[in-house]
């Protein structure tokens, strides 16, 4: 994977990382105490709407309770012959108007026949013939009687208020006519919000007042809701379905808008009404839904701010880590260029000795033509000056063979990964340190396969490997008349080099830490630490392995693997090689 | 030391061992000391230089530092073992003056650097033969 696919791997990873370790809990608490408050809300609403709709029914009973007294009083206190006096009963009922602010419409009184005996009011009713009415029918029954709203003989909805009386032997009924707009003013006047509306239905499921919406299309579903009172099936009633004071409560969808609405119901007139209160469940619960709202905004601004900070502190980390790596690309670069610098130090004095010497002949061969040409006669000894200025040549040779061998060292210095020649890598450094070997005593054996193939990787890196290795083994058995084999194979699809020496060994304490960076057990000033862990770093890099084994004053073996390039294979023509210098 | 002068040693030849195993720079080395009034014995090695020194005195050695067989540091050892009168000069290249100025240690006379001035070896073998107590 290349750095940048990493760091966008990585970038990714963070980001993901930190919405998700921010955003969860955010989310979470933000569900549970939403839910929380939007049930603890809706529980409280609704008492609220129990409660306004409990003193409504409480005041609606009032009104009817109210009313019944006043024509029972009037019934009981007045001598009942006095109804039947025109001018009496009008004053009753004026009486009756001042006191109630003209609720009673009008006063009658109906013999047990449903015949009109007597009649105070604005209609023409003098004698009207209330046997078939359903409400005389029940009144006669009852000794007071509200009747539902009807049309009656006026043709105006209303509804009556009636008492029975004995009165000489005989059944009489006192009725008054209540007056409708009054009542249904006195309903419709629990309006919250904009949609909350009051209405009372009778057993029949007819509008007991006239609901300032028309709302006949609901009015099927809600009668079977009405009946159902709690029963499943007709309306998903809440929890607190029917509360201790009588009050059912549960949420209905309207058959002809789709909305939903909160619909409260409780009994009046002893069970023969249901007031009904309704409110859609928007408006019911708006400041609950304008919370919400609200919730939902934070959370989503919050939200939007923990990815911003997710992008951004992502960012800055990836572009510290990318600063960082850069760092560490040119300091290990510059590790490179110091442990080879050190390593050429090595072979430097080595090949500063191998080029003192011919530049020491042709020193001396000079000076020695200078001490012939001082002769009287020179040319006497033209032969041993041709001698020496040969001798020159081919010293001078001598010093251009080296130089030429250091020079394609030292010129190898691109970090360009190429397919290479191991073998030829390894004669090649070999020679180099023959000098070095020498004087250290030291023989150096090359073992060479021919079927290797090439490996991918720079040639001054690679260099650099087998320079710190050789020199390492060459430090290890100087003065002990050493031996350091270099062997190539090929093993599977991997090619092996191994560096083995007859040095003093390395103690198993430090085997484990021999390619630690900047561990060395050389004397201050002769070694840097760099080398091994150069050439792990190098090795690894090239997708190979190092391993070392050694024992302590019987020798090392560095053992390397590389992947072989595939299809690669050395020239034709070079043989299994085995090569003996010393 | 017997007290005799750099000029009383030209007087007659002086003998001296050069100790090197690059036979050119022996060679003509020899050459020109002669010309210069030093009978040179030869040695490419530390073993022939040892096997010339069991053979014969001599006024000075010359033992170049380093050599295949024996170093010159091991050679210098043996010499002072065998002849602790002879006088030893190092020859050492650049970048071993270390190795050389430890050869002072052992007991070597002084260093000269390689490649080296053909007055300032000379001067080096007179003060070494002046200083030594065979000549």
């Amino acid at each position: 994977m290349s750095h940048e696919a990493s760091y966008k791997s990585l970038r990714r990873s963070m980001i993901l990382m930190l919405i998700l370790v921010s955003l969860a809990p955010l989310v979470m608490v933000s569900a549970v105490l939403g839910n929380r408050f939007h049930t603890s809300y809706k529980e409280k609403a609704l008492a609220h709407l129990d409660e306004v709709l409990l003193k409504h029914k409480q005041t609606i009973d009032s009104f009817l309770d109210a009313k019944v007294a006043e024509i029972r009083v009037l019934v009981d206190v007045t001598p009942f012959k006095a109804f039947f006096d025109p001018q009496t009963l009008e004053s009753l009922l004026l009486s009756l108007q001042d006191r109630h602010h003209g609720v009673f419409v009008d006063l009658g009184v109906v013999n047990a026949e449903g015949e009109q005996a007597a009649y105070a009011g604005p209609f023409l009713l003098g004698s009207a013939d209330y046997s078939q009415a359903h409400w005389f029918q029940a009144a006669m029954r009852r000794q007071v009687y509200i009747s539902d709203v009807f049309l009656g003989v006026r043709g105006l909805p209303h509804f009556i208020v009636a008492v029975r009386k004995k009165y000489e032997g005989r059944d009489w009924i006192v009725r008054s006519t209540i007056d409708f707009a009054a009542f249904n003013r006195l309903v419709e006047n629990v309006r919250i919000g904009d949609t909350g509306l009051a209405f009372i239905v009778n057993k029949d499921g007819e509008f007991q007042t006239k609901p300032r919406m028309d709302i006949s299309s609901e009015l099927p579903k809600l009668m079977a809701l009405i009946k159902s009172r709690g029963k499943p099936g007709a309306g998903r009633w809440l929890s607190r379905a029917k509360d201790a004071s009588g009050v059912w409560s549960c949420l209905f969808e309207s058959p002809s808008t789709g909305q939903e609405y909160v619909v409260l119901m409780t009994e009046l007139k002893g069970g023969e009404w249901t007031l009904v209160y309704q409110q859609t469940e928007r408006d019911a619960f708006q400041d609950l839904y304008r919370s919400r709202i609200a919730a939902i905004v934070i959370v989503l601004l919050g939200a939007a701010a923990i990815v911003a900070a997710a992008l951004y502190v992502s960012q800055r980390f990836v572009n510290h880590l990318r600063r960082l790596d850069r760092e560490k690309e040119v300091l290990n670069e510059q590790m490179l260029e110091t442990g080879r610098l050190a390593s050429v130090g090595e072979l430097a004095a080595g090949v500063a000795h191998e080029i003192n010497n011919p530049v020491a002949i042709m020193m001396e061969e000079a000076g020695w033509v200078e001490d012939l040409l001082e002769d009287e006669n020179p040319w006497e000894n033209e032969e041993e000056i041709r001698r020496a200025l040969s001798q020159i040549r081919t010293q001078g040779g001598r010093c251009r063979e080296i130089t030429h061998k250091l020079l394609s060292f030292a010129r190898k210095i691109d970090p360009t990964v190429v397919l290479l020649d191991l073998n030829q890598a390894v004669e090649e450094i070999s020679e180099l340190s023959e000098q070095r070997a020498r004087y250290a005593g030291v023989q150096i054996i090359t073992d060479l396969a021919s079927d290797l193939p090439e490996v991918r990787a720079s040639a001054s890196e690679l260099q650099q490997v087998l320079l710190n290795l050789i020199n390492n083994a060459i430090d290890a058995m100087d003065g002990r008349d050493g031996r350091l084999t270099l062997t190539t194979r090929k093993v599977g699809e991997d090619v092996q080099l191994e560096v083995a020496d007859t040095g003093r060994g390395i103690p198993a304490a430090n085997l484990q830490r021999i390619f630690d960076p900047f561990f060395t057990t050389k004397p201050v000033g002769k070694g840097t630490g760099l080398g091994l862990s150069i050439c792990y770093g190098v090795i690894k890099k090239m997708g190979g392995d190092i391993t070392v084994s050694s024992k302590v004053d019987a020798g090392t073996v560095f053992r390397i693997r590389v992947p072989g390039a595939e299809d690669t294979h050395v020239p034709a023509g070079k043989d299994a090689q085995s090569r003996t210098s010393a | 030391m017997n007290g005799k002068t750099a000029q009383d040693g030209m007087s007659r030849m002086l003998r001296v061992l050069i100790v090197d195993d690059e036979a050119g720079f022996v060679d003509v080395l020899r050459k020109r000391l002669a010309r210069r009034g030093v009978k040179v014995q030869a040695a490419y090695s530390g073993t022939e230089a040892v096997q010339a020194m069991r053979r014969q005195e001599f006024d000075a050695a010359v033992v170049d530092l380093k050599m295949e067989d024996m170093g010159g540091i091991e050679v210098l050892q043996v010499f002072r073992r065998m002849a602790p009168e002879t006088p030893v000069i190092m020859l050492t290249g650049h970048g071993s003056e270390e190795a050389a100025r430890e050869g002072l240690k052992y007991g070597a006379f002084d260093y000269l650097l390689k490649p080296c001035d053909m007055d300032a070896l000379l001067a080096k073998i007179h003060e070494a033969a002046g200083q030594g107590g065979r000549s």
